[in-house]
């Protein structure tokens, strides 16, 4: 009689509950009420990827044609939100503006935290020495304030969207290895975890099988609140011209310093792209919030 | 308490040579470099003149050993030179760093005014109508681009009072009212930024000491409210939010970087856009440096201020 490696079958991890349809409604409509201002903040988010995916059906004007006869318009019924300096259309450009703050917020989000994840995964996980320098090496990461960092990486890396997206991303990975260390070191004095140890399974294998699925929750929370964040320094980024390049139409650009030259006599050129980022990361931290809420009810209150 | 303070030493000098290496490193990777930039103008570059600038500059040596003539400099107390105006980059920068500590000075002001009355009022009255309200504002505050509310605050202040703030540096010497003016407008932009992030600390910490039961005891002695808040409450929750004071002091200088951009003001973060625009090196290396050390001063700072508070961490180590 073969002997099967016992790890190989047994199952540490609680097997995942049946999500019926209606459960997802009642936990959907639970949220709502709880949290109004979570649920708030989550539709918002959708109305602007809505935005995004369909920037080409809710376009009025072409975004980067410009029109020399219709400069600085007010908003009215041609343009709804006006025209920049260079009769370029504010509301297609605001609109097709959210697509590119989304790619590059929640890619720059996903990017870092994934990697930071991993890194404090492991870091937390393996402890010790290794822990120790990694810990060190992050510390050293993190001590630049996010813009400086981003600025100093993107341009290093030069302007195009794939270098946007690493330059913000680099911030954030010491912030998520800090996190999802710190729910590491808890998760891994769990009496599963020791089992599994016990039974023998490699620690690659525990680490990734059995602790990760576990730091979800706190995973989740990180990338909500990063987002917010990215998508300011992606504003920041392109506001002061290190940002993603022309043509693509971006928020921060469109706040630009030269276009606030023309603030006084246009003030709808600095009013709604502002107020469009503004909306963008109220959403998301209002959404975080409330998700952090929901997740881990310790730190209410915060 | 002197291992503590020893030890939090000792760390703040391995980061500060941590960090000089990976800023280094990092402004290595550019393609191109200040000869490429002056001579984008002509849009050709003759090789052998770009050599023998290269040359001059020191450019043209291995990585290391730029790395270890510059640490070298730095010990000697020389700064560099700028490449692009050709001046030595402290003489430069000298006079771009009160204005920048001013600012942030100020700031940090106006968000720990703001913020701090803001949390404690907000953790009193928990769940209530002001708590909501004030946690939206607050939020709202975390959600704005600090540059874009610098703007539309010159901007209100143009249409409405039909006032324009003084856009070129005032020196306090020249007009003490229109240098206040003038630093008054980008503080409140970012400080209403880093009050929104002390408030919310402020916030919870005062939620979870209230929850103590030394607290609960204050009650049931029938202490009114103020003396519970004021003398037991606020004092155990002071701790972290001194902590996020201090951070966000050090990260002020992220939100600093665009604001004086907007208002114009001649300071070291904005000298850092413009030097970093112009790959000009020895300033951007020692501007980054000087902010890194900013930070790890002000995080060793709350360090020992948190030892100084709070006396269980300094027997702890």
């Amino acid at each position: 009689m073969a002997v099967r490696p016992v790890g190989a079958e047994i199952e540490l991890t609680a097997p995942a509950r049946s999500v019926s349809r209606a459960s997802m409604v009642t936990t959907l409509a639970r949220f709502v009420r709880k949290k109004p201002l979570g649920a708030a903040g989550g539709a918002l988010m959708l109305v602007i990827l809505l935005t995004a995916v369909f920037a080409d059906v809710l376009q009025t004007h072409d975004p980067i044609a410009t029109e020399a006869a219709a400069t600085l318009a007010r908003p009215g019924d041609d343009h709804w939100l006006g025209t920049d300096h260079l009769g370029r259309d504010i509301y297609s450009r605001i609109v097709h503006g959210a697509r590119v703050s989304l790619m590059v917020g929640t890619g720059s989000t996903l990017l870092g935290s994934v990697l930071g994840g991993v890194i404090g995964l492991l870091s937390g996980y393996a402890g010790g020495k290794t822990d120790l320098i990694a810990q060190r090496l992050l510390d050293i990461l993190q001590g630049l304030p996010l813009l400086v960092l981003a600025l100093v990486m993107a341009a290093s890396l030069g302007p195009s969207v794939p270098n946007v997206i690493v330059a913000i991303s680099i911030p954030i990975v010491p912030r998520a290895a800090r996190v999802i260390r710190a729910s590491v070191l808890s998760i891994r004095e769990m009496q599963y975890i020791e089992a599994a140890q016990a039974l023998g399974l490699r620690h690659l294998r525990i680490a990734f099988r059995h602790v990760l699925p576990n730091t979800v929750g706190p995973f989740i929370v990180l990338c909500t609140a990063q987002l917010g964040a990215a998508i300011l320094t992606e504003a920041a980024l392109s506001f002061l011209g290190l940002g993603v390049p022309e043509p693509y139409p971006s928020w921060g650009r469109m706040l630009s310093v030269s276009a606030a030259e023309y603030a006084q006599k246009a003030p709808h050129l600095v009013l709604f792209p502002g107020i469009a980022i503004s909306l963008a990361v109220f959403g998301a931290n209002l959404f975080g919030d409330a998700l952090r809420d929901t997740l881990d009810p310790r730190l209410r209150g915060a | 308490m002197k291992t503590y303070i020893a030890q939090r030493l000792g760390i703040a000098v391995l980061t500060l040579f941590g960090m000089s290496v990976v800023i280094f490193i990092l402004l290595r990777l550019a393609p191109g470099d200040i000869v490429d930039v002056l001579f984008s103008a002509a849009g050709y570059v003759n090789p052998e003149e770009k050599q023998a600038i290269l040359r001059e500059l020191g450019l043209d040596k291995p990585y290391w050993q730029q790395y270890v003539d510059w640490l070298r400099q730095i010990f000697s107390g020389d700064l560099g030179k700028s490449y692009r105006y050709d001046l030595p980059a402290w003489q430069i920068i000298k006079p771009l760093v009160p204005v920048t500590v001013e600012l942030a000075i100020l700031s940090t002001i106006v968000s720990v005014l703001l913020g701090v009355p803001a949390g404690i009022v907000s953790a009193i009255r928990q769940d209530s109508t002001l708590d909501y309200v004030m946690r939206v504002v607050s939020l709202a505050g975390l959600s704005m681009p600090s540059f874009w509310l610098g703007m539309v605050i010159i901007l209100a202040l143009v249409s409405w009072l039909a006032w324009i703030p003084p856009l070129i540096y005032v020196s306090p010497r020249e007009n003490l009212w229109l240098h206040a003016v003038q630093f008054l407008l980008p503080a409140l932009a970012v400080g209403y930024r880093s009050s929104a992030l002390i408030m919310r600390i402020t916030r919870s910490s005062m939620l979870e000491v209230l929850r103590e039961d030394y607290i609960r005891t204050a009650w049931a002695k029938g202490q009114n409210e103020r003396a519970v808040v004021w003398r037991h409450a606020l004092k155990n929750a002071v701790l972290p939010v001194v902590t996020v004071i201090g951070i966000e002091f050090a990260f002020l200088i992220g939100g600093l970087v665009v604001t004086e951009t907007v208002f114009n003001l001649p300071g070291v973060a904005r000298f850092l856009v413009e030097a970093i625009l112009w790959r000009d090196y020895p300033v951007v290396q020692n501007l980054v440096m000087f902010i890194a050390i900013v930070v790890i001063l002000s995080n060793l700072a709350v360090d020992l201020l948190y030892g100084v508070l709070d006396p269980r961490v300094r027997y702890a180590s």
